[in-house]
């Protein structure tokens, strides 16, 4: 029997419910990998006892009655630690809120807890979501399974890296421009930004509103469409979550795997995203996937994004301007880091954020503090948000016109070494040129592998889908999944 | 050169909705601290805002009673600053989308508002429209708490986040004593619309003062000071006359006002400085990302404008030319929507409003004082008055005796006519039975009878109180005359 860690949970809710092992044997194995790749630095906590505990109710429950079991339950997953999780700590990756306990569960937390899913701990991150590779988390970067010199991508690279190393089977990210998908590329993990208002947001501490969302990482097509059906649906907690119907996601993904076949569906290839400064191996992968996708029906068709340019632009105005109202809460008033010995109120601020927000957390927040000044704000704010409704007509005019589903790179490079772009802003920032524009847009979007460089490292293909066609994303790349291999390697020594 | 003051005031009313303006947290008032909060008050990571629909309502039927265009598409916008009481560092608030624009609200100024005369049936008024520039919705604030003894700052988050309403008049104000009129206008309206208890000592009703002086006849406004968060109807008058003397003592002397928020100290009496305009915060506003444009249908504005209540202008002018109410006494009645219920309720049994008036703001008013207890409590229910009046004007009972009914409904809760049949206050009325008491009278006093008999008027009124007293005051006054002086003359007439 192959091992328990390396499989899919489609593989692990069909041999719980024929007890072909039990919810304790499946969560004591990833335990026992966590335990083993902890140099990852992939978790910043791991909730070993509680977990065992739910694996043990879960057996009770399979045993007693499984049709009354939930869809996930026994299945063990990990949580980025920017989504709460009652009664244990949520860091953020900051020393801002190390101590921080959550008092309440967020909304996709509740959800997966009542569909039976256990959590083995929450994983490292950018602080705040805030970073392309995991080097800005107080906790320490996290290193990629691949290569561990290398960093694992961001901001959810805790959660990419433990599937990646089969230390969870999947497992929650947040993406605010790109940082569920980037982080998939880097470890060859699928990864998908549903559109934005499909997931709730309540309960997952907010970088930037009105690009934030939740994301499952797993190791399969079908696995993400699971979580992604899991999560998903209205939340009256969050004003911004659309009231619309689930469709089937796990079917759509079944159904394309098991006849995999485009035929009549238009791939859009925009020409802005096959750009100098993409690397030449990465673009190799993309262009022989895209001949792939094209090999099983699919027509390919040259279309232009032109506002593509100015969304990296766009991006750092308007995520570091919600940023920096979004943290605002952190003073040091009510919880979170508060700094000894302040005599005054500004200075019990000044020196409670000085002391708990890392570099370039501060960074964004000045630059969004800036950004939103009286005198500044028509020329930085307000403008992008213009651009931002051209660069989001650019998708609608593709969709209207020429495509029903756009291909492109995830990212312009593979994973880089640790420490080699931190103090080039400008150059991590470049690194989501690919992926920021489909949070400015609120589409869903989709990271799988395609690939891998001549060093090893993954290369991965991003999926872009119309507002709320998740499926149609599921359905693309499980056709593809169930006809390359690239999603079958395995870093070594894990 | 003489001066006018230009005044404008932005009214904080506190929504009396059942929950918070974006979370599911009651607004009790008087709850222990920190009992009314959850993670969406408390600004805890993670918590996201929901408007609450009731706010949006109150905010469109205000908005309808003082003739403001609705804005179909709201956005709310959130406004920065640092301070403990603040859970979120900002403020969800409107900013250039405001709910309510381009209104107005007729408010009546009394042409002499400090004269004795002021509540007399002559006094005279002015009515006058005052500009509504928006209103907007917008969250509270919690409270800092300072103790003094244990040099700790404590705070109390049951308000933050609570529903408010400001309402930002046009400088359409020419004095102090307009604008308290004005602001008895607002706190006049939101309690008829239900939407506020109005209540200034608790906090429901806040007022910032917007105050410039110019010479009069210029069309320019002058550099105005703000004078923010004052909480009493007396304190906005006496702020505002103080804010007059010092600008007009800074006019007078050539120098320029500086424009600046000020801060009324109720105890010294004067404005102080709080901060100036280079100080001035930026409050960095920007639309919430957490809040989707608000869009208000037509249908549902069309809903609220057929359930609006008769506003107290209209109620006012019914009661001054149908009823014949002074302006004062109409005031009076409509200070809120519980007290004109109840008069029209009086009204309606007995048909008399000038009584009905009366009776309530007197007599019924000074026992509710007195006992300290809401007119929604009042034992007298508006019907059993109405009966009283009703009896009163029919002569089944005098004046006096109704004095004493009511004081026994006041206190027992018990019906007019029960109260009446039980202690036999019934009026005597019968002329047989009058006469009898009379000639008791007249026989038990028989010396100062004769000098009543022999033409000294002056000893009339000595009968009238001693046979209503002999029938324990339940004579028809009227009759005890009549027949006083008809008995009296036959005796004349006998002695003669």
């Amino acid at each position: 029997m192959t091992e328990i860690t390396s499989l899919t949970i489609t593989e692990l809710k069909s041999g719980l419910a024929a007890r072909q092992f039990s919810a304790t044997e499946v969560a004591t194995a990833f335990l026992s990998r966590i335990a083993k790749n902890g140099d990852l630095n992939a978790f910043t906590e791991v909730l070993g006892d509680s977990a065992l505990a739910e694996a043990a109710n879960c057996d009770q429950l399979i045993g007693k009655d499984p049709g009354k079991a939930g869809a996930l339950c026994g299945v063990p997953l990990a949580l980025k630690d920017i989504i709460l999780l009652r009664g244990v700590k949520n860091t953020c990756g900051s020393k801002m809120l190390s101590n921080f306990v959550a008092p309440y569960d967020a909304t996709v937390t509740a959800k997966l807890k009542s569909a039976g899913a256990i959590f083995l701990g929450k994983t490292n991150m950018d602080e705040f979501a805030m970073g392309s590779s995991n080097e800005t988390s107080a906790f320490g970067c996290v290193r990629n399974p691949w290569d561990r010199s290398r960093v694992p991508g961001g901001s959810s690279g805790g959660s990419a890296a433990a599937v990646a190393a089969n230390m969870a089977p999947g497992a929650l990210g947040t993406d605010t421009g790109g940082s569920i998908r980037q982080p998939s590329a880097f470890c060859s993990t699928v990864g998908i930004k549903p559109t934005y208002g499909r997931v709730s947001r309540y309960g997952v501490v907010a970088f930037a509103s009105s690009l934030d969302q939740v994301g499952p990482i797993a190791r399969s097509v079908r696995d993400c469409a699971i979580l992604t059906a899991a999560i998903s649906g209205h939340d009256p907690h969050d004003a911004t979550s659309m009231d619309l119907k689930v469709p089937d996601f796990e079917g759509a993904a079944a159904q394309a795997s098991q006849s995999p076949e485009l035929k009549g569906l238009r791939i859009g290839v925009p020409k802005e995203y096959f750009i100098a400064g993409l690397n030449a191996e990465v673009e190799a992968s993309v262009r022989k996937g895209l001949a792939h996708l094209q090999s099983l029906g699919a027509e390919l068709v040259e279309i232009t994004l032109p506002h593509t340019e100015a969304a990296v632009a766009v991006y750092y105005i308007i995520a570091p301007a919600e940023a920096s109202s979004n943290l605002a809460r952190f003073d040091g008033i009510r919880y979170g880091h508060r700094a000894s010995g302040a005599l005054k109120l500004e200075d019990l601020y000044a020196r409670s954020r000085s002391e708990g927000f890392g570099w370039e957390v501060k960074r964004r927040i000045l630059i969004g503090t800036y950004v939103l000044s009286s005198g500044y704000i028509e020329a930085y704010y307000h403008r992008a948000q213009k651009v931002r409704t051209l660069i989001k007509r650019d998708f609608e005019n593709a969709f209207a016109n020429s495509c029903d589903v756009i291909a492109c790179p995830t990212a312009p490079t593979t994973a880089f070494s640790i420490g080699e772009k931190t103090t080039d802003p400008l150059a991590m920032y470049l690194n989501d040129v690919f992926t920021i524009p489909v949070n400015l847009a609120g589409l869903p979007a989709m990271s799988l592998p395609c690939g891998f460089d001549k060093t090893g490292l993954p290369i991965g293909m991003q999926l872009i889908g119309k507002p709320w066609d998740e499926a149609g994303l599921f359905k693309v790349g499980a056709a593809f999944e169930a006809t390359t291999e690239w999603h079958s390697h395995k870093p070594k020594g894990i | 050169m003489e001066y006018e003051a230009v005044i404008g005031l932005e009214v904080h009313v506190q929504l009396s909705t059942l929950s918070k303006a974006f979370c599911g947290s009651s607004t009790a008032f008087a709850a222990d601290p920190n009992t009314n909060i959850d993670p969406v008050t408390l600004g805890l990571p993670g918590a996201l805002p929901v408007p609450n629909r009731e706010m949006v309502e109150y905010a469109i039927r205000v908005g309808l009673a003082t003739n403001c265009e609705i804005r179909q598409f709201n956005r709310f916008a959130r406004k920065h600053y640092f301070y403990p009481d603040l859970p979120k560092g900002y403020q969800i608030s409107q900013y250039d989308e405001p709910i309510c624009e381009r209104g107005s609200i007729s408010v009546h100024f009394p042409d002499d508002p400090k004269g004795e005369a002021a509540k007399s049936e002559k006094a005279g008024e002015t009515i006058r429209s005052i500009g509504i520039k928006r209103i907007h919705m917008e969250e509270d604030a919690g409270k800092n708490i300072h103790d003094a003894r244990t040099q700790t700052s404590l705070i109390d988050l049951n308000r933050a986040g609570v529903a408010l309403l400001e309402i930002v008049s046009e400088p359409d104000l020419r004095s102090p004593s307009e604008a308290a009129a004005y602001l008895r206008t607002v706190r006049q309206l939101v309690r008829f619309l239900g939407i506020s208890d109005g209540n200034m000592e608790e906090g429901s009703l806040r007022c910032d003062a917007n105050i410039s002086l110019r010479p009069v006849g210029e069309m320019k406004f002058g550099t105005r000071t703000e004078i923010k968060n004052i909480n009493s109807f007396r304190f906005v008058e006496r702020a505002l006359e103080y804010e007059i003397a010092r600008q007009l003592a800074v006019l007078k002397s050539g120098k320029l006002v500086e424009q600046m928020t000020m801060h009324f100290d109720s105890v010294a009496g004067v404005t102080r400085p709080l901060r100036s305009k280079e100080e001035a915060s930026d409050y960095r506003y920007f639309p919430d990302p957490d809040l989707p444009p608000l869009v208000i249908e037509q249908a549902w504005i069309e809903d609220v404008r057929g359930s609006l209540p008769r506003l107290p202008e209209q109620i006012m002018h019914e009661l001054s030319t149908v009823h014949g109410l002074s302006a004062y006494d109409a005031g009076v009645l409509t200070t809120d929507r519980s007290v004109v219920d109840y008069f029209y309720a009086v009204l309606d049994v007995c048909g008399n409003a000038r009584a009905a008036c009366n009776w309530l703001t007197s007599e019924l008013f000074g026992a509710l004082n007195k006992a300290g207890v809401e007119l929604f409590a009042s034992p007298i229910k508006a019907v059993d008055l109405g009966r009283l009046i009703q009896l009163l004007d029919s002569d089944a009972i005098n004046g006096k005796i109704a004095k004493t009914v009511f004081e026994e409904m006041f206190a027992t809760g018990g019906s007019p006519d029960e109260i009446i049949k039980d202690k036999g206050l019934q009026q005597i009325t019968g002329d047989e039975q009058i006469t009898a008491i009379v000639l008791e009278v007249f026989e038990k006093n028989a010396e100062t009878f004769a000098k009543y008999v022999a033409g000294d008027e002056r000893l009339h009124g000595f009968f009238v109180g001693e046979t209503m007293k002999a029938s324990a005051g339940k004579a028809n006054p009227k009759k005890v005359n009549e027949i006083l002086r008809k008995e009296a003359a036959k005796r004349a007439d006998q002695m003669s």
